[in-house]
């Protein structure tokens, strides 16, 4: 799953199997956000092969624990996003109760 | 551009300042009206709005990247902290099947990924298998699967699990609905209806030609028991949305056939996609850059088909144009077309971050259900990932 050198673990290219634009495109949005990397990407070598190869360049740190930690970022902002609806909706509910919501 | 120049008169207001710049050297940062640590304004602004011309949108890209400013002094590298302050919802409506809502303070990749996700991989139950005993229609069989294919199964498709190629359906995995129409003769032509369908809670009932003469006999199905035995099912029977023409059926001609659900996602075919459609659209404002008087803004009312401008009184019989709900707006860009000098007047933005998110579910789960099996299933993603990686 990982392509990288053995001497620099600082860059490496990581192959999703079976995922496409959803997952790496967002996975690509939360590293970009981290200042440890210095270079990311990502490409979908052909279409008719479920694969998406992620690179990732850092300026130092061990490129996987980079992407972990993009992909725990990323896992935190979904579980903030899913309260907030929760609470959005409920609050949207006890707004409009008098009119039928089921 | 002219709306982003901020007062410039005010830079250097006294002659000690001017002099200690001239000792220091020109800094950006030493500006009065410069904040430290904020981007400049017009730059703060590339950054979150698109701008839309009369001949093509510009500043449409969203820069991620953390070292985008760096040059300048400036972060943008994402705290989690700030993302949970500014991240906000709001639900503009909401009824069983459709669902619309405000996404204020994500990134485009993230709200894409929510609605790639809901159109190709919630799961939802559709009908796969259809074991037809008699179809004497004008419609062919394979037609007539591939319509039943499509009719959407209100059951919640998290109380089954998926049936891989060499399981045997059971009461787990797998829904029976059965049809029997006939059009007597004599009788008007009659329409098949999607109520029509029956929901099998015991299985199938078509019995399996067996080669041993005395074995059991055996149906398509293996339930080892009623599903309407189950506490999920029990007072809440499995039934499809009605009203869906099914064939409609001659005097004499008859269906009779076994439909056989099961669990599935829209990215294997779309009768598995559990809305009928989820899209987003970025905020539009509108912008007038200066005042709009007298018969420019009844001009301008006219020309915007949408309804965003309203006239206000200024008093004395004079008017001028406001913009008065600028989310109405649908940048068809009337109102900057034509005459040049409405291109200077009138400036229509797209918020980057804040997104008018519409979910149709087709009835298998309500809409605000669906979005967040969504965001459960790009969690699923990111978890796999950190897994593999371990
Ligand atoms: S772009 Fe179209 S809808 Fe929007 S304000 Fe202009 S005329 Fe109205």
């Amino acid at each position: 799953m990982e392509h990288g050198s053995v001497r620099d673990p600082s860059s490496a290219t990581f192959c999703f199997v079976d995922e496409d634009h959803t997952l790496a495109s967002s996975v690509r949005f939360a590293l970009n956000q981290d200042p440890r990397v210095s270079f990311c990407g990502y490409s979908i070598p052909h279409p008719s092969d479920a694969k998406v190869n992620i690179r990732v360049q850092t300026t130092g740190d061990p490129a996987r624990e980079v992407l972990k930690d993009a992909c725990q970022n990323l896992m935190v902002m979904c579980q903030h996003v899913r309260s907030t609806l929760d609470q959005a909706v409920d609050d949207y509910r006890s707004n409009h109760s008098d009119m039928d919501t089921k | 551009m002219s709306e982003q120049e901020s007062s410039s008169d005010e830079r250097m207001s006294s002659e000690e300042e001017e002099q200690q710049q001239k000792e220091e050297g020109f800094s950006y940062w030493n500006l009065k009206d410069v904040e430290r640590g904020q981007l400049p304004q017009h730059i703060r602004k590339q950054g979150t709005r698109v701008y839309c011309k009369p001949d093509a949108p510009t500043n449409t890209e969203t820069l991620q990247y953390s070292g985008s400013y760096a040059s300048m002094g400036v972060d943008n590298s994402l705290r989690l902290d700030s993302f949970r302050e500014n991240f906000r919802i709001k639900v503009i409506a909401l009824d069983k099947d459709k669902m619309e809502f405000d996404m204020i303070g994500i990134d485009a990749a993230v709200a894409n990924a929510f609605r790639r996700i809901l159109i190709s991989e919630v799961p939802t139950m559709a009908i796969e298998k259809v074991f037809i005993a008699n179809n004497t229609s004008v419609i062919q069989d394979e037609v007539l699967a591939h319509r039943l294919g499509l009719i959407p199964i209100k059951v919640d498709p998290r109380l089954f699990e998926y049936l891989s190629a060499n399981d045997t359906p059971n009461e787990k995995n797998t829904i029976v609905l059965k049809l029997h129409a006939r059009c007597n003769r004599g009788q008007p032509r009659c329409t098949v209806y999607s109520q029509e369908l029956k929901w099998l809670p015991n299985g199938s009932e078509f019995a399996k030609e067996s080669e041993k003469p005395d074995s059991k006999p055996s149906t398509y199905t293996s339930f080892s028991c009623g599903q309407d035995s189950l506490p999920e099912f029990a007072g809440n029977p499995i039934s499809t949305v009605e009203d869906i023409i099914i064939a409609k059926l001659g005097p004499g001609q008859e269906i009779e056939l076994e439909a056989h659900a099961v669990k599935g996602m829209g990215k294997t075919h779309a009768k598995w996609s559990p809305v009928g459609t989820a899209w987003y659209r970025m905020f539009p404002e509108v912008v007038l850059l200066e005042k709009i008087k007298g018969e420019d803004a009844e001009e301008l009312i006219r020309k915007c088909p949408s309804g965003v401008f309203d006239i206000e009184d200024t008093g004395n019989g004079k008017k001028k144009a406001i913009v008065a709900d600028s989310r109405a707006c649908t940048l068809c860009r009337e109102c900057i077309r034509g005459d040049e000098k409405w291109e200077k007047r009138v400036a229509l933005h797209r918020v980057k971050d804040h997104f008018i998110f519409t979910i149709e579910s087709t009835g298998a789960l309500p809409p605000e259900v669906l979005f967040t099996e969504a965001v459960k299933i790009l969690e699923a993603k990111c978890e796999r990932v950190i897994t593999e990686l371990s």
